[in-house]
């Protein structure tokens, strides 16, 4: 089995932290994975995207070329990515950001509305955190210990304080795609 | 335990590890991470890191650090080994052993800041002036990264020679789990030429110099220096191949663009094609026998780089005219994307693509 995945938004919406934390759930679930920024003249503000690949077996390109998964966090982005997902495949977007609707009639999309749930939490930082919850609510690729698991070993000791805050952002992106 | 590291930290801690104790470098992406983890963690471990005013200097301070018999690395993308490639001679002349890191962008001048294989000639040929070889690992995952930069200092110093780390921007940027190997140095002879301080008795004079003014004098230098490479030749080789077995069609690429090429043989295995990879770890020394020993079932040969074409010259001398070798390259730091490398294996068979 091997899932690949491409996570795009503009620079601070943490979609390179959505993809290290698939990354490192995957890992500690014993797979095989790889992590690849696109590393160009991305800033704040401006696009920036990763690859993931969670495998049985040893990776083969670390740049998803037909993505099982996108995520597009901005409407740049799932203009740029929609047709990258391969037939049959999957598109998560951003609802709260893109008012558009994806074209593509071979694959399942799912609208999440990542910056309304974070709007209810308080903080527009975990709007990301919905986003994965929405993932892990259709693929059930992990359960919410395994990521919590996966965030703890990301950012280290001393970042508790923040782990219900994501966690409740996890939950609310799994409630809103049931 | 597995953790997740860039491939640029990674190969740093590994460096560490294996007793790196001197960096000297200056900042260009994509390989900023090396310079940037090394100011933190070398001071932990009694080490120095210097960032220097540019990297002609870096490279003047490994000669340095290197002729006083420290181990000492330095890092940088092409345009930055470019400006080091005279130091680097010196080095060669001096038969000082160091590591040199280079995370490969598009070229030439500034190029791009992406990932690209343009610098092959330039590494495998020498780069700076003079007759002179230095061993060459291209690794194509962040674990073989530590692997390779680990041996790279011990056969640095087996040979007095330097040893370079050639990856592309990919190998410095991506994060994959890496088990964190537990160095097991090579049985090494201490470094008596270093220059550690003369009691005018006890042993000849260390002089680090790379000047032999009369001809004959360095024309033995440079046979003593060919009499090591050739060494190094029998002994340092190192490649990997897949699906090699019944190969009628052969692919051979390295560092991450083996990565896209593997996916590709998968996709083509799955469809019938007798297709394998061969994988140089080594670029100098080149696996030629990995070539001869596919000559049995091979029909044509496929080399992908990301360059307009280097690598293949010498695929072409290994295999040396037995069959066809076809050329597929991305340039510029463009990374070659699975479908194409697939396209390319099915043209070669002459099926319709």
């Amino acid at each position: 089995m091997e899932k690949q995945l491409i996570i795009a938004g503009f620079g601070g919406q943490g979609v390179l932290l959505i993809g290290q934390l698939l990354a490192y759930a995957g890992m500690l679930d014993g797979k095989e994975v790889s992590w690849m920024p696109a590393y160009g003249p991305e800033m704040r503000g401006g696009s920036a995207n990763c690859s993931v690949v969670i495998s049985d077996e040893k990776v083969g390109s670390p740049k998803v070329e037909s993505a099982d998964v996108v995520i597009a966090m901005n409407r740049p982005s799932m203009e740029l990515f929609e047709k990258s997902v391969a037939p049959g495949g999957m598109l998560l977007y951003n609802s709260s950001l893109i008012d558009t609707k994806p074209t593509r009639t071979d694959i399942s999309v799912y609208a999440v509305p990542c910056n309304e749930i974070a709007e209810t939490l308080k903080s527009q930082k975990v709007a990301n955190m919905a986003m994965l919850g929405a993932y892990l609510g259709v693929t059930e690729q992990f359960t919410i210990d395994a990521m919590m698991d996966a965030l703890r070993h990301k950012l280290g000791p001393g970042k508790e304080k923040f782990m219900p805050l994501n966690q409740a952002a996890i939950e609310e992106g799994i409630k809103s795609v049931k | 335990m597995r953790q997740m590291m860039k491939g640029n930290e990674a190969i740093a801690e590994a460096a560490v590890q294996a007793g790196c104790r001197y960096f000297f470098g200056y900042p260009i992406t994509p390989q900023n991470e090396i310079p940037e983890y090394m100011s933190k963690r070398l001071p932990e471990v009694g080490g120095v890191f210097v960032q220097a005013e540019s990297e002609v200097s870096a490279i003047n301070m490994v000669y340095g650090a290197a002729g006083a018999g420290a181990r000492v690395m330095t890092s940088s993308s092409s345009p930055g080994i470019s400006l080091k490639q005279e130091g680097i001679s010196y080095i060669v002349g001096a038969q000082l052993p160091c590591v040199i890191v280079n995370m490969v962008r598009g070229g030439p001048g500034l190029g791009s800041i992406q990932p690209a294989q343009s610098d092959y000639y330039q590494s495998t040929r020498g780069g700076g002036h003079g007759d002179y070889r230095m061993v060459v690992y291209a690794p194509a995952s962040v674990q073989e990264a530590v692997e390779l930069t680990q041996l790279a200092f011990d056969v640095a110093d087996q040979y007095r020679n330097p040893v370079m780390v050639m990856g592309d921007g990919v190998i410095g940027q991506m994060m994959e789990p890496v088990e964190m190997p537990e160095y097991q140095p090579r049985a090494l002879k201490a470094k008596d030429w270093a220059a550690t301080g003369w009691d005018g008795k006890s042993r000849d004079r260390a002089v680090i110099n790379s000047l032999y003014i009369e001809p004959d004098r360095c024309e033995a230098h440079n046979l003593m220096l060919k009499a090591r490479y050739d060494e190094i030749e029998k002994n340092e080789c190192m490649y990997e191949t897949d699906y090699m077995d019944d190969a009628e069609y052969v692919v051979a690429a390295y560092g991450t663009t083996a990565r896209i090429a593997l996916t590709a043989i998968r996709q083509a295995r799955a469809e019938g094609i007798k297709v394998g990879l061969i994988r140089p770890i080594t670029l100098w020394p080149f696996p030629n026998k990995a070539f001869e020993d596919a000559l049995p079932t091979a029909k044509k040969f496929l080399t992908v780089e990301m360059s307009m074409g280097q690598m293949v010259d010498d695929v072409r001398l290994a295999v040396n005219g037995a069959r066809p070798v076809e050329f597929y390259g991305r340039t510029g730091g463009v990374i070659p994307g699975v479908s194409e490398i697939y396209r390319e294996i099915v043209k070669l068979t002459g099926r319709e693509g």
